[in-house]
């Protein structure tokens, strides 16, 4: 069966459950304490110690232009309430998006990097030497190399936990059903059935975060959101660091052409116009300066 | 800067400075092996042809530890070879050098039994076989690394994908001429060829400099422009001058060497510094 979460951010009460079971289950070191005074999170993003990571991202409504959608106006009568300095939190669990072309797993030179037969990305922590080349090639900046480790680690999809029929453990923690895990397909249709159920109730912003119609192809983290993804640090047009391949070779053997040629045209050339500086071939040369 | 307070989106790469180091060494090696085969089928002195393939020798053999030396599990280098991936640049990186740095040693060693033993130990067409298959790699050796960071998601890299694998060729072609140059050869074809490079240089860095594409502002400002733009100077149109005024001053192409060996180091230094400005901005 092929896997997916989805991550309903309009259901996420931003208890951070799932960071909790993903760090207990996956035994995931300390990620720091640090204060960093970006709402009430001080994780600020995934990373080589954090595989699920819950954002409070902030939202203040000046007056009237832009009140939060389906709060303030009940229908066609005055706005109820909400009017000036509004503020309304979205939350959203982060996690790697497991993309259907994952830059990581291309650009993996050891091999370490795999795809499960659950569709996720799966780094084999006995393989991996901590190159950090997937740290360069995910286009979410999910994966990061442990400094005191030194391999690279992100979310396995709990590998482990759905070979023995389990879901992950951060959805399993999920107490309000925000992040629900199950077959790909049928999350792909129950998300964009909960985008229209939102739009139904006002809330116009709704959006599928799910980015196939780009080089990704698609991920295995769907999301809906609120809003563009900028707001949520998650990038609307990812692309799959491999489509820069025919390019790079392209300019290499261009790099390479002008390399072979030079060099032959500037050894060729000298010696033909100033016959005395290159004495004849190497061997004999080499006869004659044996010789003097 | 993300709508997300800020913060990047991207993480920054975790290479250390052995990376730029080998881009240095890896690149200056994989041309000086071009050098050696170009010379010697065109007839080049003996001389030049021995001291490139050591460059090339030398620099195969220090490589290797430089890459080994940035992994975060040195240990398990080995793992590198357990299997070919084409759609992998560091794979593909990977495989080149190891074929580079024995071939390049033998090809060297060839020499110098062939040397040593007054050309009665047959090696030489061993050697000049070697020393073939070196500079074939070495082609791909001093370009690839340029591909290695193109095809990443940092934008400064991913934008410049096509042109760095010749801006970095380049930069190693000028950096090996240098070093020949250094050790006393004085070859017309190495100062043409080195002019060839930095006048290639140049063009890179007129092409970056006339472009205001929002990825190259790491290329531009604060320290990592200051040493991008250090080196593309050094590397370009100042060895492009002094090269050219060569014939009369032989002290100008020796500071046009100088000059292109600081360049390159400065121009592999500087890019992997904008790759991580480039990061921190996304």
């Amino acid at each position: 069966m092929v896997t997916a979460f989805l991550t309903d951010t309009t259901l996420c009460i931003g208890c951070k459950a799932c960071e909790v079971a993903c760090k207990e289950w996956n035994q995931v070191p300390s990620d720091g304490c640090t204060f960093t005074g970006f709402s009430y999170d001080n994780t600020a993003g995934l990373g080589h110690s954090t595989w699920r990571h819950v954002k409070f991202v902030e939202r203040m409504f000046d007056g009237a232009s832009a009140e939060p959608a389906g709060l303030s106006r009940a229908s066609g009568s005055e706005p109820r309430g909400y009017r000036s300095n509004a503020f309304r939190w979205d939350f959203s669990s982060d996690v790697c998006k497991h993309c259907e072309h994952a830059g990581c797993l291309e650009a993996c030179p050891t091999g370490s990097i795999v795809r499960t037969e659950f569709g996720g990305v799966y780094i084999q922590p006995d393989v991996c030497n901590g190159c950090g080349y997937c740290v360069v090639t995910c286009p979410f900046g999910v994966v990061d190399r442990r400094p005191d480790d030194g391999r690279a680690f992100k979310c396995t999809f709990c590998y482990d936990r759905q070979k023995a029929g389990l879901q992950p453990a951060c959805a399993t923690a999920c107490p309000t059903e925000s992040i629900v895990f199950g077959e790909i397909d049928e999350l792909r249709v129950r998300a964009y059935a909960r985008i229209e159920e939102l739009r139904a109730r006002g809330i116009e912003d709704a959006v599928v975060y799910d980015p196939q119609d780009t080089s990704v192809g698609g991920t295995h983290a769907i999301f809906v959101l609120r809003g563009r993804p900028e707001e949520y640090n998650l990038p609307s047009k990812p692309e799959v660091p491999t489509v820069h391949l025919r390019d790079g070779w392209t300019g290499a053997a261009v790099g390479a052409g002008l390399i072979l040629f030079g060099t032959l045209a500037a050894f060729i050339g000298t010696s033909l116009t100033n016959p005395g500086t290159n004495p004849g071939n190497s061997s004999r040369a080499l006869r004659a300066s044996r010789e003097r | 800067m993300s709508d997300y307070y800020g913060l990047p989106t991207l993480k920054q790469p975790v290479w250390t400075w052995e990376v730029p180091a080998y881009f240095f060494v890896g690149g200056a090696a994989g041309a000086a092996a071009t050098i050696a085969a170009a010379a010697r089928m065109a007839g080049g002195r003996p001389e030049l042809v021995r001291d490139a393939r050591w460059i090339a020798a030398v620099g195969g053999a220090i490589s290797p530890p430089l890459l080994i030396g940035d992994l975060g599990r040195p240990e398990r280098f080995l793992n590198m070879l357990r299997v070919f991936k084409l759609q992998s640049p560091m794979s593909v990186g990977a495989w080149t050098l190891v074929a580079f740095s024995n071939a390049a040693g033998a090809a060297a060693f060839a020499d110098w039994i062939d040397r040593a033993t007054g050309g009665r130990v047959p090696v030489r067409v061993i050697g000049n076989a070697a020393e073939t298959v070196a500079a074939a790699t070495g082609l791909v050796l001093s370009t690839y690394t340029g591909v290695l960071i193109g095809a990443t998601a940092i934008p400064v890299w991913s934008d410049n994908v096509r042109v760095l694998p010749v801006h970095f060729g380049a930069s190693a072609v000028g950096a090996a001429v240098s070093i020949l140059e250094l050790l006393g050869h004085r070859d017309p074809a190495l100062n043409l060829l080195g002019a060839g490079a930095a006048a290639v240089e140049t063009l890179v860095g007129a092409s970056l400099e006339l472009s205001s594409r929002e990825a190259l502002v790491p290329l531009k400002q604060d320290w990592t422009g200051a040493v991008v733009r250090a080196g593309g100077v050094l590397s370009g149109p100042l060895p492009l001058a002094l090269r050219l005024m060569a014939g009369r001053s032989p002290s100008a192409r020796k500071a046009a060497a100088v000059s292109t060996i600081v360049g390159s180091l400065l121009t592999r230094v500087g890019w992997l510094a904008a790759g991580r400005e480039s990061a921190a901005r996304t």
